[in-house]
């Protein structure tokens, strides 16, 4: 049967551990994979420009784009790899790729 | 007591199916396998059972629907043949990584090109590493009887894979043979409602079919292999457990006058048949030769097919395929290489014969063997190409 959660290891070491039909019984346990490291650009919102209108976070990829309190949206940095789709797709140039190094 | 009937193998195909309380069928209609799903069809359509008869757009969805059913907790039974199993092969291995215990007919046919509707192996070749359990029918009996084993076999806790029952096309599922049909309460108490290892179901999120990098990946292929591998003690625990309460009894390897022949021939499928035929000619001739027929083609029942072939000095492999450019037929390939590090080995001989559905008589059989028989070194022939 399902191992329960709170014995299920983090990521099966040898063959035999891993579940049958390599089965993942915690949901949820890909946001422990951050997917944001290697990124070399990341989008920057100029909130002025913003007409709110959800595009950005339509469109990107990594679904990594929430909405905040006051309506406006920002990027999840863990987790955006730095595509630059937003920056793309939002016509009123509300975000532009900054490199990360700057 | 189950009752004699007389019937189509193909409808006979759908009527044991229906014996196995499925409670999903997902099947694209393709020649020669076509009666199966029209029937299945009719037999949901009438009521006779409480299941759901999905009409897809494709093989390819219809393989799908079946992952999908059977990731939900269903029985999900599929057919197909030739082109049709070829437009599955991408979800095949897709099923087995996910321990999804789908059964289906493959009603064997050529593959195209040029188009051809007729019987050979060379749809189910190229799928045989794709992790499905793989066995061979020879007549409507063993149709009717491994249709049924076949979800037995799959469903059980130590194996959880899918399993594909081959049914040689025309020369099997076109036939109208007599047979018996077991009972709908014999299958009941032979085949228990499916308890799934785990199912995708809203109150408890899991994921199948996850994400692996390359830390991981080759961890999950090494314990595929060794499910299916472990698969082939299943298959015989259940073979016997049919024979017990059928009284009909199948192994992995089966051998026919083969105990004191010095030359075996290997066949599978529906040729077996007629091959048996042909051993008895060649007896009655004063030729040591016998049969070996290979029921289960994946896992590979290694050493089982060793012993059966342990006394014989020459074993010629009858091919219904050809691995194109390869080293001859995949079945015989397959046997050299499981032999290739024994002592004593037989010389093995190859010979292609039957594609796209080319009748192989009895004579057949006798031909080939003394074509065989002259050959000097291992490579492959071909029976009865014009030259
Ligand atoms: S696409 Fe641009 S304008 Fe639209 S919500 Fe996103 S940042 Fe604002
Ligand atoms: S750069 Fe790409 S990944 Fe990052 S927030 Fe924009 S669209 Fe998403």
């Amino acid at each position: 049967m399902a191992k329960k959660k709170t014995e299920q290891k983090a990521w099966p070491e040898k063959w035999h551990e891993v579940n049958p039909g390599c089965m993942v019984f915690a949901a949820g346990n890909a946001a422990n994979t951050k997917t944001g490291s290697w990124k070399s650009q990341r989008p920057v919102w100029d909130n002025a420009k913003c007409i709110k209108c959800g595009i950005c976070y339509i469109f990107c990829p990594e679904a990594c784009i929430q909405d905040t309190q006051d309506g406006f949206y920002e990027a999840n940095l863990d987790y955006c790899k730095g595509c630059g789709i937003c920056a793309h797709e939002c016509w009123p140039g509300a975000i532009v790729m900054r490199e990360e190094e700057e | 007591m189950g009752k004699r009937v007389g019937m189509e193998v193909a409808i006979a195909a759908a009527e044991a199916v229906a014996l196995c309380n499925i409670d999903v069928a997902a099947v694209y209609p393709i020649t020669p396998q076509s009666h199966i799903a029209e029937h299945m069809a009719d037999i949901v359509h009438d009521g006779r059972i409480d299941a759901e008869f999905i009409t897809v757009e494709s093989e390819h969805s219809a393989i799908s629907a079946c992952a999908g059913a059977s990731a939900a907790g269903a029985r999900a039974y599929t057919a197909t043949s030739s082109q049709g199993l070829m437009l599955m092969h991408e979800i095949l291995p897709i099923v087995s990584a996910m321990r999804l215990p789908v059964c289906m007919a493959n009603a064997n046919r050529a593959v195209s090109g040029p188009l051809n509707i007729w019987n050979d192996h060379s749809d189910i070749m190229p799928q045989r590493d794709s992790g499905w359990i793989c066995l061979f029918t020879e007549n409507g009996q063993e149709v009717i009887d491994l249709s049924i084993m076949s979800f037995k076999i799959a469903e059980d806790p130590e194996v959880m894979l899918p399993c594909v029952v081959n049914i040689d096309g025309f020369q099997l599922t076109h036939m109208i043979e007599p047979f018996e049909l077991p009972s709908q309460a014999e299958v009941a108490k032979f085949l228990p409602p499916r308890k799934p290892f785990a199912q995708l179901h809203p109150d408890n999120p899991i994921s199948m079919g996850c994400f692996a990098m390359p830390d991981t990946y080759a961890e999950t292929v090494k314990a595929k292999d060794v499910a299916l591998r472990g698969a082939k003690k299943v298959v015989t625990r259940v073979f016997a457990d049919w024979a017990k309460r059928f009284g009909r009894k199948y192994n992995v390897v089966e051998t026919y006058k083969a105990k004191d022949a010095d030359t075996l021939m290997l066949t599978m499928g529906s040729m077996g048949e007629t091959a048996s035929a042909a051993v008895d000619e060649m007896r009655k001739a004063g030729r040591k030769v016998g049969l070996v027929k290979l029921r289960l083609w994946r896992p590979f029942p290694v050493e089982e097919f060793k012993a059966a072939v342990a006394g014989c000095k020459t074993l010629i492999v009858m091919d219904r395929a050809l691995s194109t450019g390869g080293a001859g037929g995949p079945v015989a390939t397959d046997v050299k290489s499981v032999l290739y590090g024994e002592k004593k080995k037989p010389r093995v001989l190859n010979v292609i014969a039957g594609l796209g559905g080319r009748d192989l008589a009895v004579r057949d059989f006798e031909n080939m063997f003394d074509l065989a028989s002259k050959k000097k070194d291992e490579t492959f022939e071909f029976y009865g190409v014009r030259e």
